[in-house]
C-alpha cells in the first residue's frame, strides 16, 4: 500500500515538474514548485512509514515551514521588488536606478 | 526494491532539472528551479538515510540561498521584468566543455584506486567509526550515528560552524538588507506631520 502511494507521489512530482518547466508565466512556476516542496514533504512522510523510521516526520515538519517561507518570500518579492518594505502598493517601492 | 524506484525516479528527477536549468534563459525560472533541485536533493538525501545533509540541504539550497539569488535579482532588475531573458551566450562552449570532460575523466580515473562502496575494511571506517557505532547510542541517546556525532561528539565545532554562518548572515544582511532607501513620498509624509 505504501509503495503505491510513494509511486503515486513520484508521478505527482513528474507532472509539477512538467508545469514548472513549460509554465509561461512566474506565478506558473512558483505554485509548481511549491507543489514539488509539498510533494517531497509527503514523499518523506510516506517513506518513514514505509521504512518504520519515524523520526523522519521531524525532518518532514522542518521542510514544510522551510517551503511556506520559501514561498512566502518569494511572492513578497515579486509583490514589491524588495523585502524590506512592508507596503502594499508595488510602484512606491520600485528599486530606483538613477538615485545617488 | 522500493528504495531503488525512489532513488532512480528522484535521480532521474535531477538530471532532468539541471538540463532545463542549463537551457533555460530567464533567470528568475532558474532561481525557482534551483529550488526545486534542492527539495528534490534533500529528500533524495532523506531517503538515504543522511537526515543532517539534508536538513542543510533543505534549509541552505531551498530556503536560504533561493530567497538571496531572488533578492539579488530583484535588486539589479526592476520586478516589472522580473521575468526577463538573459541575453545568449556569443562565446565558444568548447574549451570550457572539454576542460570539464578532461577534469571529470581523470576524477572517475581517480576513483578506481578507492575502495568500493560501503567496504568495511576500508580506511575510513577502520579509525574512530567502530566505536561511533558501538557507543553513540548508549553515551548520548541519539538513534542516528552521524546526528550523534555532529551534535554530541563535535558540539563546539557545530557551535563554531554556527557562529560562522551567523556571522555571515548579518553581514548579508547589511549588504544586502540594509539598502532603505528614503523614497520621495515617504519624506513628503514626515515633512507634513512636523508641520
Amino acid at each position: 500500500m505504501y509503495t503505491v502511494a510513494i509511486i503515486a507521489i513520484l508521478i505527482t512530482i513528474l507532472l509539477a515538474l512538467a508545469r514548472a518547466l513549460s509554465g509561461p508565466t512566474v506565478y506558473d512556476r512558483i505554485a509548481a514548485m511549491n507543489m514539488v516542496g509539498t510533494k517531497t514533504i509527503l514523499l518523506i512522510a510516506v517513506y518513514a512509514f514505509f521504512t518504520d523510521r519515524h523520526d523522519l516526520l521531524d525532518i518532514a515538519l522542518v521542510y514544510t515551514l522551510i517551503n511556506f517561507i520559501g514561498v512566502v518570500a518569494v511572492l513578497k518579492l515579486i509583490e514589491q521588488g524588495n523585502l524590506y518594505t512592508d507596503g502594499e502598493s508595488p510602484e512606491d517601492n520600485q528599486p530606483e536606478v538613477n538615485d545617488k | 526494491m522500493i528504495d531503488n524506484i525512489v532513488d532512480i525516479t528522484l535521480l532521474s528527477f535531477l538530471v532532468i532539472l539541471a538540463l532545463a536549468i542549463i537551457r533555460m534563459r530567464s533567470l528568475f525560472a532558474v532561481v525557482m528551479l534551483f529550488s526545486g533541485f534542492s527539495f528534490l536533493s534533500a529528500g533524495l538525501f532523506v531517503v538515504m538515510d543522511a537526515a543532517d545533509v539534508a536538513f542543510t540541504e533543505a534549509a541552505v539550497g531551498a530556503g536560504i540561498s533561493s530567497v538571496l539569488m531572488l533578492a539579488t535579482l530583484a535588486l539589479t532588475y526592476s520586478s516589472k521584468n522580473a521575468d526577463k531573458e538573459e541575453k545568449p551566450t556569443t562565446h565558444k562552449p568548447w574549451l570550457p566543455l572539454s576542460v570539464v570532460v578532461i577534469t571529470g575523466a581523470l576524477l572517475i580515473y581517480g576513483t578506481y584506486d578507492l575502495p568500493s562502496f560501503g567496504d568495511p575494511e576500508a580506511p575510513s571506517q577502520l579509525h574512530v567509526a567502530p566505536y561511533y557505532l558501538e557507543n553513540s547510542m548508549p553515551e548520548t541517546g541519539v538513534p542516528n550515528v552521524v546526528t550523534a556525532v555532529l551534535a554530541s561528539y563535535r558540539g563546539f565545532d557545530t557551535l563554531g560552524e554556527v557562529t560562522v554562518i551567523f556571522t555571515a548572515g548579518i553581514a548579508v544582511l547589511l549588504l544586502i538588507g540594509g539598502r532603505r532607501r528614503v523614497k520621495p513620498n515617504v519624506k513628503k509624509n514626515g515633512g507634513d506631520r512636523e508641520a
